[in-house]
């Protein structure tokens, strides 16, 4: 028994020393130091076909920044799939890059803890003040009233992918406005093994994408203004049984479906098996898939009627990539000034071009490759009928919770069952009391 | 027939080291700088597995038993010293059965046990069959030995994405086969959302520690010594009765250790229910560990995933002690 | 050493049900495999369309693809590195381990084998956290990297296999009889090289089996490889990943690349197999 109770005595001891040590975030909270000013290591996203492809595309870019600084950045491009774990590894122990990438959707998540240097006006001012950035991207950078966490680096808005044979096969001359329309020329579509929407119903994330705009256009947040969670508000409820009822009561898109999460909704459309896709920047992947740039086209995302705007007519989030700097760099001016380079005009033009995405920074959006008319598209939603996701700090678990009943609804209307009023209602009550603790 | 005694090893070991350990003790006990040596000696043995298990296994446990008792969310990430304390609240949270989460835990918690009897059961009822059919030679025995090693040597991920990659609804060839080809189902079935994924998620875990079971079981029968096998024939044992009276006891000790890690390792496997529905497995197949990693590293709140890891360490500490107990009795000799 | 079992030639019913129940499990094991051969030789619109038994357009570009998507003879070298010196480590501490509970008696055997057992017991998920944390402080403290390098992810598996090692071995050697390293012993060696004289030979394929188990643990292991390495020191189990991109699965790279990275164990595994089944404790008993 001595033994059982010294080994416990040494493990704990150990253990609290560990705890009492591993305020990795605490000594530096003040924002960084400039310990190293000549290294810097950067983790980006993956952005492009492969992370090996991302390294070829950043690499000379890093080159570049290191003959006009002199600072030698180290990349690593983190597969999505660790991203967040890592940046919670990172955060924990205060050991990570100095700059990184975040999905913009984490912002509000990750400023809470406090892991980012935030962009108050001093920090924008290094990099050349926040007017260069569109506004509603800034805005999916960090919590409202407060400092951003992040700076944009990639913009993306949700668009209407449509295959133009199909349509044309099926005697529709133009892509739908509005969601009545969808429905209408979907139901031509969908006969003979031809499906007209596309979906990835176990897609968290794509799921939430999809249901929060549709709850903006029933007049809809998901959260209140104090942060409380309102899942079970009527608009709330209609947008999501709206998005279910595609599948379960209009049939326009194929019950396989819902189980897709890896983009397979994307390779039926690529094959001519579905004739629509409500996607950010496909194009590069429809390409790869072997389509041809004529055989598809581009519309905004429907809309209940009218025009895509603000207010009821949103059609989309605000999607795309943020850059941050981690606060405990040991080089925080040269991380600043790495922020500012991959900010800068220049690189912006470049680097989106690459990825098909729309330049956060206004002046680069001038450059005539964004007004092609697949781009064209993501760029007018983003300047006018998006809006960033519910910043608040449990944005994560609103994904998981929603998300994962959405998937439990779409997976229910796949067998079969019926998804009414109801059973929307009722899943995302669930979900709002798993939001309680 | 009657004349067949059935020494399993274990029991063999037992009484040797009964009988043994006296006889040694008395022989030594004279050579007073052996005895001092070897005082010191079974520590020193054990010093860098304690060291190891303490550095990697204890004293992260202890952490998380201490965070188990914390508030530790995202704003406290960063120095979990400063999480307030927050008494028994996560575990009240826990195992408040009426309340959604708790219910949802308990759901998780019902679901795994039914997952892991199935699993383990199955993994040990194919792994014996396949290592006592293959115990004796013939024509094609190390082909096979192999092919059942396969599974096992191929990587967790590959493996299950391949397995995720049949069980696809549209494309897959589990449906291919049960409905297009065997017609058996009414429709294509869905198999990694709803409640078959229940079925997928045991298959895969069987295809993938059966091999191992196999392994630990075909390694324990070489240690049956020959002999007994050919005394049984002597008298007329057939190879059914062989197996059920040489064969199936001797692998007790084997067994006693091999059903229990599989046990636990089936009750805490992560990897293939990650592999197979990502990040929120469906309801049907919502196993404790993804149940678990949802409710800390989805959601980052460290606190109520420590107070469920804690509950679950306890209820499993439980059933091993209880299984020990049942498994070790008559065989006191061999126990420590 | 395999001569048969018995003299007497096993009945037809058994043979039959042997071919049965052998075939059956044969056919479960490979079923994937089957999938993952065939589908890494179809073209990437193939594989994901409808399922085919018979790939219609045999390519084999993805076996030239796999090295270009992600950097696949890298991943396999750290892989390598890190399974092969986790799995000689915990063997060799388990050997120690196992023997020192197995031949001795001592204050504190109990505690020991039960802790050890019970680590078994905490999902494995909430160690990872603290143990970065632990990686982080030793590394300030003492300037030894473990967070990011092979070195940590190394100590790590060892230590996630030792427990079942140690109780394996333990019954292993509980098995071979005390009369063995006694009598070494009397003929002038001390316990140590009574264990490497007699115990270990005579454990050979539980040694190995437990090997190939430690191994096999390091191999596959997902998640804690995810977070503890970086681009330079991550393993396959993760690397393998890198074939499902934002925009693309590129399920016939997937399986390309998982049957490279395996043949190399499988082949392992063959070359094993005789020590695995060589029934040394069973000879050496008489």
């Amino acid at each position: 028994m001595r033994t059982v109770r010294a080994a416990a005595a040494i493990a704990l001891a150990s253990a609290l020393t560990a705890v009492a040590g591993c305020g990795g975030g605490s000594s530096s909270g003040g924002g960084g130091s400039n310990e190293s000013p000549k290294t810097l290591t950067y983790w980006a996203s993956n952005q492009g076909p492969s992370i090996e492809a991302d390294k070829k595309i950043l690499t000379p870019e890093l080159k570049k920044f290191e003959k006009e600084t002199g600072i030698k950045v180290k990349l690593e491009v983190v597969p999505w799939a660790d991203l967040l774990n890592r940046i919670l590894a990172a955060t924990t122990s205060g050991q990570g890059p100095d700059v990184l990438n975040i999905g913009n959707t984490w912002s509000a998540s990750l400023q809470a803890t406090g892991a980012l240097l935030p962009w108050d006006q001093k920090n924008f001012d290094a990099i050349g003040g926040r007017d260069r950035f569109v506004d509603s991207a800034v805005a999916s950078a960090g919590a409202e009233g407060q400092d951003p966490s992040a700076v944009p680096l990639y913009s993306l808005a949700y668009a209407l992918y449509y295959n133009k044979k199909m349509f044309a096969d099926a005697g529709i001359s133009q892509p739908p406005a509005t969601w009545d329309q969808l429905i209408a020329d979907g139901r031509k579509i969908s006969k003979d093994g031809k499906w007209a929407l596309g979906a990835e119903g176990a897609n968290l994330s794509n799921n939430i994408h999809q249901v929060f705009a549709l709850g903006k256009q029933h007049g809809a947040d998901f959260f209140d203004k104090a942060g409380k969670p309102t899942f079970t508000s009527d608009g709330a409820v209609a947008a999501v049984k709206q998005y279910i009822d595609f599948m379960a009561k209009d049939k326009i898109i194929a019950p396989g479906n819902a189980e897709y999460a890896q983009n397979q909704s994307l390779q039926d459309f690529a094959k001519g098996k579905t004739a629509m896709v409500l996607w950010q920047a496909a194009a590069s992947t429809f390409a790869s898939q072997g389509m041809k740039p004529e055989d598809w086209g581009v519309a905004p995302v429907p809309v209940p009627s009218g025009t895509p705007g603000t207010g009821q007519n949103l059609n989309s989030m605000v999607a795309g990539i943020n850059i941050a700097v981690f606060n405990n760099t040991k080089n925080i001016d040269g991380a600043k000034k790495f922020v500012k380079f991959m900010t800068s005009d220049a690189e912006q033009k470049l680097l989106n071009k690459t990825y098909g995405s729309v330049p956060p920074v206004k002046a680069a959006q001038e450059d005539p490759a964004f007004s092609a008319s697949d781009v064209k598209v993501l760029r007018d939603t983003l300047a006018t009928s998006a809006a960033p996701l519910p910043q608040v700090a449990n944005e994560s678990q609103f994904e998981t919770t929603v998300g994962t009943a959405v998937k439990g609804l779409f997976a229910d209307a796949a067998a079969g069952k019926p998804v009414t009023t109801e059973s929307v209602k009722a899943a995302l009550t669930k979900a709002q009391q798993q939001m309680a603790q | 027939m009657t004349v067949i005694v059935t020494p399993s090893s274990g029991h063999k070991a037992g009484d040797t080291e009964k009988t043994d350990g006296g006889g040694a003790r008395g022989r030594r006990l004279p050579r007073i700088p052996d005895r001092i040596r070897q005082g010191g000696l079974p520590y020193l043995l054990l010093l860098p597995a304690v060291v190891l298990e303490l550095l990697i296994h204890l004293i992260p446990m202890v952490i998380g038993i201490w965070v188990s008792f914390r508030q530790l969310t995202q704003f406290f990430i960063r120095n979990w010293g400063n999480s307030p304390f927050a008494g028994f609240d996560n575990y009240k949270i826990a195992i408040d059965f009426d309340a959604p989460i708790g219910q949802a835990l308990l759901h998780s918690f019902l679901v795994t046990c039914a997952f892991t009897v199935l699993s383990v059961g199955l993994s040990w009822l194919f792994g014996v069959t396949a290592a006592i059919m293959l115990q004796e030679n013939f024509r094609g025995r190390s082909v096979l030995r192999t092919i059942f090693l396969v599974p096992y040597a191929l990587p967790v991920y590959a493996a299950v994405i391949t397995w995720a990659f049949m069980f696809q609804h549209d494309n897959g060839l589990i449906n291919h086969v049960l409905y297009d080809q065997l017609g058996l189902t009414d429709r294509p079935s869905f198999w990694l959302i709803g409640n078959n994924s229940f079925i997928a998620l045991v298959v895969v875990s069987l295809w993938k520690s059966w091999p191992f079971a196999f392994l630990m079981l075909m390694a324990a029968l070489q240690n049956i010594p020959r002999d007994l096998y050919e005394a049984a024939s002597i008298d007329g044992a057939g190879i059914w009765q062989q197996i059920r009276t040489i064969t199936l006891p001797s692998l007790r000790p084997v067994n006693q250790v091999l059903v229990l890690v599989l046990f636990l390792w089936t009750f805490n496997d992560f990897n293939t229910p990650y592999v197979l529905f990502g990040k929120s497995a469906p309801e049907a197949a919502d196993l404790i560990s993804i149940h678990i990693y949802q409710s800390s590293f989805v959601t980052w709140n460290f606190g109520s995933g420590s107070a469920m890891s804690v509950l679950l360490l306890l209820f499993l500490l439980l059933v091993t002690a209880v299984y020990l107990f049942l498994t070790s009795r008559g065989r006191k000799g061999s126990d420590v | 050493m395999s001569r048969p079992r018995s003299p007497i030639a096993p009945p037809r019913s058994f043979i039959w049900t042997r071919r049965v129940v052998l075939t059956a499990l044969a056919a479960f094991a490979l079923l994937p495999v089957y999938v993952m051969v065939s589908s890494s030789l179809k073209p990437l619109q193939d594989v994901s369309g409808k399922f085919q038994w018979f790939p219609t357009n045999l390519t084999i570009r993805p076996y030239f693809d796999i090295w270009k998507t992600v950097p696949l003879a890298k991943y396999f070298v750290n892989s390598l590195i890190v399974a092969g010196s986790a799995t000689v480590l915990s063997v060799v501490i388990a050997v120690f381990a196992a023997y020192a509970v197995s031949r001795y008696r001592f204050r504190g055997k109990r505690v020991f084998t039960v802790t050890v057992l019970s680590t078994q017991m905490f999902p494995g998920i909430l160690f990872l956290l603290p143990l970065f944390l632990i990686f982080v402080n030793i590394g300030n403290s003492t300037g030894v990297e473990l967070y990011g390098s092979r070195g940590g992810l190394i100590l790590t598996y060892l230590t996630f296999s030792l427990p079942f090692s140690i109780w394996m071995l333990i019954g292993y050697f509980d098995s071979i009889p005390r009369e063995l390293d006694e009598a070494a012993m009397v003929d002038g060696c001390g316990p140590i090289r009574a264990l490497f004289r007699v115990v270990v030979p005579a454990a050979v394929p539980g040694i190995v089996a437990v090997a190939v188990y430690a191994f096999m643990t390091a191999w596959g292991e997902v998640l804690f490889a995810s977070v503890m390495t970086n681009d330079a020191t991550r393993t396959l189990a993760v690397g393998l990943q890198g074939y499902a991109t934002q925009n693309d699965v590129y399920w016939n790279q997937i399986m390309a690349a998982s049957l490279v990275v395996s043949v190399p164990v499988v082949v392992g595994f063959l070359l094993l197999q005789r020590y695995l089944v060589a029934g040394l404790t069973a000879g050496a008993v008489k």
